[in-house]
Parts: C-alpha cells; structure tokens; sequence
C-alpha cells in the first residue's frame, strides 16, 4: 500500500491537525481577544471533517482499502459514524463553551485549540487497528481532556476536577499499558489482525491477563462500574461545557474503540469477554440508577445518568453480533442528543446576574418562569427514562432486542428492570420542575445559540425523531457490519 | 580482548558511580555522580552495538533528565538529612519487596526457560535493515511505517506543552506587588482616613 492512498484516508484527521496548529498561531499572536473567531474557526474545521467523513459512512466503506498505514489506521463506516458523532458534538461544545466563560473572564484563545486536538484523539482512536494507535489516540484525548478539566484554573473545584482525572487517567493509562503488553508478548503483535489471528487457537493464560486489563483500562474510560469513582467529581467540578464535552463526544470515541477492540482483536474470544463486559454493564446501570438518586447537583446527576447510560450501550456490545453493535451505535447517536440537550439546558439556567445555578431545587416551578426551558428539559428528561413516545426509548428499545436476539435474555430483563428504578430520579426532576412552588432563583434570558441547539436535541430526541429511524438504523447497520467483515 | 577491556572498565564505573550516587551525602555530588553513570552506560550500549541508545543516554538523560535533576536539587530547599533518616527506618521493608521482586524475576524466567509461558513470535516488521547501522534502521521505520504514530504522538508532546502554559502562565501584568505611583500621589488624607470617637467598650466598625 502506498503512502499517498495511506494519506488519503487519514484526510479528516490532518485537516484537524492543521486546523489545530493554524490556530494555535493565531492564538498566540491575537491572543485572548480572538478566542471567539478562534471558536467560529475551529467549529468550521470541525464541519468540515464532518463532511470528509460523511461519504464513507453513506458508501459503507470496508475491506483493506479502508485500511491505512500498513493496517495502523482504518477508515471505515464504524469508525466514520463515530466520528460524524465526535466532530458533531465537539462543534456544540465550541458553540456554548464561549459565553460561559466570557462571563467568568476565562475565556481563553487556547480552548477552542485544546477541543480540536482532542477531537483529532478521538478520531485517531475509533479508527484505531493496533494497540499503538489506539494508545496514542487515547492519550491525545486524555491530555486534551486534563488540561479541559481544569480551565477554570482559579476555581477550586476545576483545579481539584482537574488533578483527580489526571491522576486516575494515569493509573488507568498504566493499567491499559501493562495489558497492551501482556497481550503484545503472547501475541507477537501489535496490530488487531495479527492478535486475532494468533490467539485464535485459544487463550493462554497470559493472554487472558492481557485481555482483562485492556478491557479494565477501557472501562476506566467510558466510566463504567467498577472503574466509575472519578466521574460524579469531575463533572461536577469541571466547567459545565467541559462536562457536556466530557459526556458526549470521549464516551461516543472510548464506548467505539471498546467495541473494536472486543470484537475485532478478541473478535475470537467472545467467550472471554462477554462476563466482564455483562458484569460492568449490569452494575454500571444499578450504581448509576441508585447512586443518582441522592443528588442535589444536576450536573453530578447527569453524571450518574451517563454512568447508567453506558450500561445499557454495553449490553448491546455484550451480545457480540451485528445487531448488537448496531444497537450500540443508535443508542450512541441518541445519547449524544441527549446528553447535550441536558447540558445545553442546565447552562441556561442562570439567576439574575447571570451567575449559572447547579442545584436541583433551583430548577423549582421552572414551568411558570421559563416555560420554554422547562418543556424541552422535560423532554429530555423523559427520554433520558426512556418513556415510549420519546426517541430515547427506541435506543433501549433497539439495545434490549438484540440482547434477546443473542439469548441474553436474563441480562435485558434485568435492564429493564432496572431502567425502572432509574426513571425515578429523572422523574423527580419534570416533578420539581412543573408541581413544586417557584424558587424564584432562576432568570435571565439566553443567546439565541443556546436555543438553537436546545431545540436541535429536543426537536431529536422528541417522537420526530422518530422519522430519523430509517437512516439512522441503517447506517448504523451498514457501519456495524464493516466492523465484522474485517473479522 | 580490547572490548573485553573496555567492559570492565564501563561496568566497574557503572557500579562505582552508581554506589556514589546513593552514599554522596552532597545531593549534588549525588546528581554528579549520576551523570557519570549514565556516561558509562553509554560505553556499555556502545560495546553491545545499539549506537542509538547510547546517543539518547547522552543527549537525552545526561543533556536534559541529569540537568533537570541538578536545578531541582539546587532550586528546591530539601532536606536531605531527614529523607536519609526515613530511608534508614524503611530499610527492612525496602529489602523486602526488593527480595519479593527479585523472586519474581526468577519465578518468571524460569518458567520461560523451562518452557511454560509460550510467548508469541514477532512478525518481524521491526527487523533491522541488512548492511545499515541501527540508526538508519531506526529512522527507516520511524519515518517510514509508524509515520503516522510519530507525528500523532509529536501532537501529544504539543497538547502537553500548550496545558503547561493555559494552567501556569498569568499574563503580562503581574496579579500582586505592583505599584501605581500615580494613584498612590493622587491620594488625600480625607480619603484615607476617617476620624472616629467610639464609645468605651465598643469597638469600631471598619
């Protein structure tokens, strides 16, 4: 394979990368007061990648001309629709980061910089097919991502949200490194191909040590239980558009590559993976329902929900067939709208200095002083529960059939069940909202960006999304079903 | 005989200087002392024919890691004394995880050797160019096959050196101690100071 059709394929990532580096100039020479140009710029360097990267995933481009680098890289329908997700939401992230931090004074010409080179990571780890690839697309996100985290340098809890992810990240770094490895050394290989191909025979014990710590360090990364302490603390510590960042788009790259990794490198080894796989993803939708329930902080709500959302986008990857990748990757496209729905709408809640409110007996009697506001969150909220007419019971819907099409038939009833428990506390939230007294604390008006992208998420995740279902099932399916042909 | 000769002699000093660098009692003798290790570990490297090695020991430890150390060592107030004084109370447990690693090391290796771990065979991308030095091998696959990783991976080294300065660097203006003359000449006693006659056992209220 020569290098100039190796080049071709990685377009995406270096007009980010060049984008990211351009703007890093200009940056330093304009300084903070460009940072908004800076933002409108990296947004259109992110459109643009979108739409690069649309073509493959319409074409559902497989097969080894997909394949990059002498099989480092691969560009293909799964990796593709992960991306149009990444860029999508990294965009919405530059467009409601700018004004929160005007108002703090913080805004900084470096942000819109740091969310570009981690949108790079992220694309770089989805179309990851060897374990250095995948390790360095993992670590651009990662620094990306600590450095994000603490933006907000003179507050306490964005310094304290910052160090804390950056130690656990490393330790999660090192725990991924020593089972890369370990699984190099039983292996002989680096790449997913090569490591398929030679634990095909069966798993030596070695091997499997390997397996179960690539797969420890992964759940680090999509915060799945037992590896989800971090989360609560950093999301809430975190400036609210970094955790909107930090609950979209790294979960959309860490929950593809996972399900790469699974399926492809151990492709063979179902058998292997699928009760690690079965047991965090039951337990990361049993802590992240119970552990929401005593919240007061919406934003460390919302990080429990993501912790109960990644549970259930991992039984699909539980299933280990077709149908259940295309699952993940529809519950994936929904839980994007929603998650930066949620966020969009707890950064226009503001009291009237414009100084933004995280409590959730702030959001009390929402419904009579910003109705609009309240409405939309209500729809989120609901199909954050998965209530019927709302879209995000179809990403349950679709996830809970192909776990009982894969006789899992146990592990979807106990997510349903669970599902139930976790409706509570998002109930708890449209009750708040529409039958408790005013708590008078919530005011102000919001930019017309901010309404945009509510709308969008709302528009999407209401019963209208529903029209999105044909495209949306099969591109996800057609992007699902390059996943196994490399197999 | 002469590369024999130059092992021993490396590997005397790798020692000697290594068993300095524990027992200087001169922090900075100790980080001197460092340096002329990894001097020697270069001539090691040299012997067994990884030329590259040997250039990173020098240019990477010795020219930045060993400087680091030295400003560290130099700019920061530690007492050495009392690490000492800890080092000699932990000495029994540090004598002991350093015998559980050391049995570790056997247990591994002899498993190896007598044949229970079957470790996977490399497929031989990474083998060296025939007929060219380990360098030119080296740079051959660096720039070569994992192009893509090296620059991706020199994008990290950029991320990281753009959070040092986002999460450190203030600005300009310094944020404290600085002194606007003007301002301070502009000032009136009236606006300075108040006059107050507070009654006997209440205190004032600033």
């Amino acid at each position: 394979m020569d290098s100039v059709a190796s080049l071709q394929l990685v377009i995406p990532e270096i007009v980010l990368s060049l984008a990211g580096l351009a703007l890093l100039l200009v940056a330093a020479w304009a300084g903070d007061k460009a940072s908004r140009a800076i933002s409108v710029a990296a947004c259109v360097a992110l459109g643009a990648a979108f739409f690069l990267v649309a073509p493959s995933v319409c074409a559902g481009a497989a097969g080894p001309d997909t394949s990059a680098f002498f099989g480092q890289f691969r560009a293909d329908a799964f990796a593709g629709f992960a991306k149009l997700m990444i860029f999508a939401a990294s965009g919405a992230v530059l467009v409601i980061a700018p004004t929160y931090f005007e108002r703090l004074g913080a805004m900084r010409a470096e942000f819109p910089v740091l969310v570009l080179f981690a949108a790079l990571g992220m694309s770089v780890m989805v179309s990851a097919t060897d374990l250095m690839t995948l390790y360095i697309g993992l670590e651009l996100n990662s620094l990306s991502a600590y450095v994000l985290a603490a933006f907000l340098r003179s507050d306490s809890r964005s310094a304290e949200a910052g160090l804390k992810y950056f130690v656990l990240g490393a330790l999660a770094s090192g725990i991924l490194l020593f089972g890369m490895s370990l699984t190099y050394g039983f292996a002989g290989t680096t790449s997913f191909a090569g490591i398929r191909a030679s634990l095909d025979g069966g798993l030596s014990m070695g091997a499997l040590f390997g397996l179960v710590f690539v797969l420890a360090g992964l759940a680090f990364k999509i915060s799945a239980v037992p590896f989800h302490m971090w989360t609560p603390d950093v999301y809430e510590g975190a400036p609210t558009p970094v955790t909107a960042f930090f609950a979209s788009a790294p979960k959309v790259a860490a929950l593809a590559l996972t399900a790469r990794v699974s399926l492809d490198a151990f492709g063979t080894e179902v058998d292997a993976w699928r009760q690690i796989v079965i047991f965090a993803a039951l337990a990361s939708i049993v802590v992240g329902a119970l552990g929401a329930i005593g919240q007061s902080n919406i934003k460390r709500l919302l990080a429990y929900s993501s912790i109960n959302n990644v549970g259930f986008i991992l039984i699909g990857l539980a299933c280990a067939t077709q149908a259940g990748a295309s699952a993940m990757l529809v519950y994936l496209a929904i839980y994007v709208a929603m998650t930066i729905g949620s966020f969009v709408a707890v950064l226009m809640l503001k009291d009237e200095n414009g100084a933004p409110l995280e409590a959730i007996s702030d959001l009390a009697g929402l419904s009579r002083t910003r109705p609009a506001l309240a409405w939309a969150l209500m729809a989120l909220m609901f199909s954050l529960a998965g209530i019927p007419p709302l879209f995000g019971f179809w990403g349950k819907f679709v996830v809970f059939q192909a776990a009982v099409e894969a006789d899992l038939i146990v592990l979807a009833a106990i997510g349903i069940a669970a599902s139930v428990i976790g409706a509570f506390y998002y109930i708890k939230i449209v009750k708040v909202m529409f039958f408790d007294e005013p708590a008078g604390t919530a005011h102000g008006k919001s930019d017309w960006a901010h309404w945009v992208l509510l709308a969008i998420c709302a528009a999407a995740v209401s019963p209208l999304g529903y029209l999105l279902n044909q495209v949306l099932g099969s591109l996800a399916d057609g992007a699902a079903a390059t996943l196994f042909l490399t197999a | 005989m002469i590369q024999l000769l130059a092992f021993y002699l490396f590997a005397a000093l790798v020692i000697a200087a290594g068993a300095f660098t524990i027992l200087a009692r001169n922090p900075v003798h100790s980080v001197l002392w460092l340096i002329v290790a990894f001097f020697n570990a270069a001539g090691l490297m040299v012997i067994v024919g990884a030329e590259f090695i040997a250039m990173l020991l020098v240019i990477v430890y010795v020219g930045a890691v060993a400087v680091l150390f030295l400003f560290v060592v130099m700019m920061l107030d530690i007492d050495f004394a009392e690490l000492r004084a800890g080092f000699i109370k932990n000495f029994p447990l540090g004598i002991l995880i350093a015998v559980v690693l050391l049995a570790e090391l056997v247990l591994g290796i002899g498993a190896y050797r007598a044949g229970a771990l079957e470790l996977g065979t490399p497929d031989g991308t990474g083998a060296s160019l025939v007929g060219r030095s380990n360098i030119e091998s080296i740079g051959a696959l660096l720039y070569g096959r994992y192009l893509f990783l090296f620059e991706t991976a020199g994008i990290i080294l950029l991320v990281a050196l753009i959070g040092a300065i986002v999460l450190t660097h203030r600005g300009a203006r310094a944020v404290r101690g600085q002194q606007n003359v003007a301002r301070q000449n502009a000032r009136k006693p009236s606006e300075a100071t108040v006059n107050t006659q507070p009654e006997v056992g209440q205190g004032v209220s600033l």
